[in-house]
């Protein structure tokens, strides 16, 4: 078997991301190769192929956003093998196991709520609405680290703009895909799921708030997300709301996930912000995935430019 | 078959072989850093690693007592220091990780987030308790403390073990599977141990005068 694997990696297979595979790949066979003498479960665990979850259709991206970061993208392994999204388990290696069974076709986002043209958009829909772009962003989690992605997608105000929001619309609601028959760990996370997030109108029309579908040239890997997420980097993580089924449009603040949780300890602006710890562990500084010491964490992610005007004379400590 | 099991732990070698088990979980982390499989945060795998053991054999030390009555094998008491000592080695590891490569020996951020965030206090706690139980572990020091003493000191990693659980359940988002389940060995093997000694027959006052 492992030599079939090696036998795999001929010149046909070569594009960078068959390239990148294979490569693990084979050091885990030499791994196995090695360790056989040891033997053990610990040891067969250790080097045999986790999944990879990978989905693989390559995208047409035309455009190369000036709102990307000139920071080196972090590798498709770390992003693929290092994931919060606790409808498939709460470890951080537990997504890349468990999405892979994750349907994601057929897909359909329903948006509507207070909007004058509600729709049901299917994947091919949203894939065609606009031209697709890779933006390299940040993106820094509230547990304290970060990476910088090579996401592709397109403004999330594309589709607002079609649905034509009414005047009664002050916010807008998404709720993830739930379900329990393929997501069997998510009666763990201690979380109430469908997973559901908000953000205030103006910050979902922020030309930085993505509506990604892809990365790294492909479409998201499930456990990044798949089919199509949130991608908003200057908060926290978690707002990033994954396998989005509805966007609504509504009157009041929705609630969202983690404040529901701990209202003390996840606001709903979540805001990056070095100055308001969370209420466990300082947010002044992050690792860097790949990094060996901390930086310092910047206010809005580094992304005060474009959107600290959203915020102009909030109590961004009252506001977390 | 008893016989078999009491030759078996008071040979040599068990102690050996008892050593070497305790080792393993380095020898695998030690495996996983060779082949790069760290994940993709190697700090805070390390120090989960780390800090997961050190819970792990602090219960495992609590055990001995209770298995050593339960199953009439007293001679597993020859295994207690070493469990304990290994205990105490994972925690100055985790503890290492935490000052070095996480805090980058920032003495003064450390001393901050000790005061300051309730789980890192209460680890620190956890740590503080256990270092003058590895130091008088040794034979000497039982016969210098005395017998009681020495007990009654050691004592002390019951509260090594709640705050190890404590540190643990906080630190956790919200999955709190497995804080909850070292939560619950840990309140078995401590009521084991409240209820054997509220069952003990005293001994009457004037026997204890003449022990005395």
């Amino acid at each position: 078997m492992l030599i079939r694997k090696e036998g795999e990696l001929t010149y046909a297979d070569v594009t960078l991301k068959s390239v990148y595979f294979n490569r693990r790949q084979i050091l885990r066979a030499m791994g196995i190769a090695g360790a056989a003498a040891i033997g053990g479960k610990f040891v067969s665990d250790l080097a045999s192929p986790e999944s990879t979850a990978q989905a693989g259709t390559k995208l047409n991206v035309t455009v190369k956003s000036p709102l990307s970061t000139t920071e080196k993208p972090n590798t498709l392994d770390d992003i693929t093998h290092y994931n919060n999204f606790y409808e498939f388990g709460t470890d951080k290696s537990d997504p890349a196991k468990y999405a892979k069974n994750l349907r994601t076709s057929p897909w359909t986002v329903s948006v509507e709520g207070e909007v004058k043209k509600p729709a049901k958009y299917s994947m091919d829909d949203i894939l065609t609405l606009a031209p697709l772009e890779e933006r390299i962003y940040r993106h820094r989690c509230v547990e304290g680290w970060s990476i910088v992605v090579p996401w592709i997608g397109y403004s999330l105000s594309t589709i607002i703009k079609l649905v034509e929001p009414n005047e009664k619309a002050k916010y807008v609601a998404f709720q993830s895909l739930y379900d329990p028959s393929q997501m069997p760990l998510a009666s763990h996370a201690g979380i109430d799921f469908p997973y559901v997030e908000g953000l205030r109108l103006d910050e979902a029309m922020n030309p930085l708030t993505l509506l990604c579908i892809g990365m790294y040239g492909d479409s998201l890997p499930n456990q990044d997300g798949a089919p199509v997420r949130l991608v908003i980097p200057w908060k926290y993580g978690f707002k990033s709301i994954k396998s989005i089924v509805k966007i609504r449009f509504v009157k009041d603040q929705p609630p969202t996930t983690w404040n529901r949780y701990a209202p003390n300890e996840y606001g709903f602006y979540s805001n990056v912000n070095p100055n308001v710890d969370h209420p466990r562990w300082s947010q002044a500084t992050e690792r860097r995935l790949g990094e060996f010491l901390k930086r310092k964490t910047l206010m809005f992610n580094g992304y005060s430019d474009q959107v600290a005007s959203l915020y102009a004379g909030m109590d961004l400590k009252k506001n977390f | 078959m008893r016989e078999f099991v009491r030759k078996l732990l008071i040979s040599k070698w068990s102690k050996v072989a008892v050593f070497l088990l305790c080792l393993a979980p380095l020898g695998y982390l030690g495996l996983r850093a060779y082949h790069g499989k760290l994940t993709a945060n190697p700090v805070e795998f390390v120090q989960h690693f780390t800090g997961d053991w050190t819970l792990r054999f602090l219960l495992i030390t609590l055990s001995v007592t209770p298995l050593r009555k339960l199953l009439n094998l007293p001679d597993l008491i020859r295994f207690r220091r070493m469990l304990g000592l290994f205990a105490f080695t994972y925690v100055c590891l985790h503890f290492l990780t935490y000052i070095g490569p996480d805090q980058a020996f920032d003495l003064r951020g450390i001393w901050k987030d000790v005061v300051k965030r309730p789980f890192v206090t209460v680890g620190f706690l956890g740590f503080l308790l256990l270092i003058p139980l590895a130091l008088t572990s040794t034979k000497g020091w039982i016969r210098r403390l005395g017998g009681k003493r020495w007990q009654a000191l050691h004592r002390l990693i019951y509260v090594t073990g709640l705050c190890g659980v404590i540190h643990y359940y906080w630190l956790v988002k919200s999955d709190h599977r497995l804080p909850l389940l070292y939560g619950a060995i840990l309140a078995v093997l401590l009521l084991y141990r409240l209820g054997a000694s509220l069952l003990k027959p005293r001994p009457a006052v004037n026997t204890m005068r003449a022990a005395l």
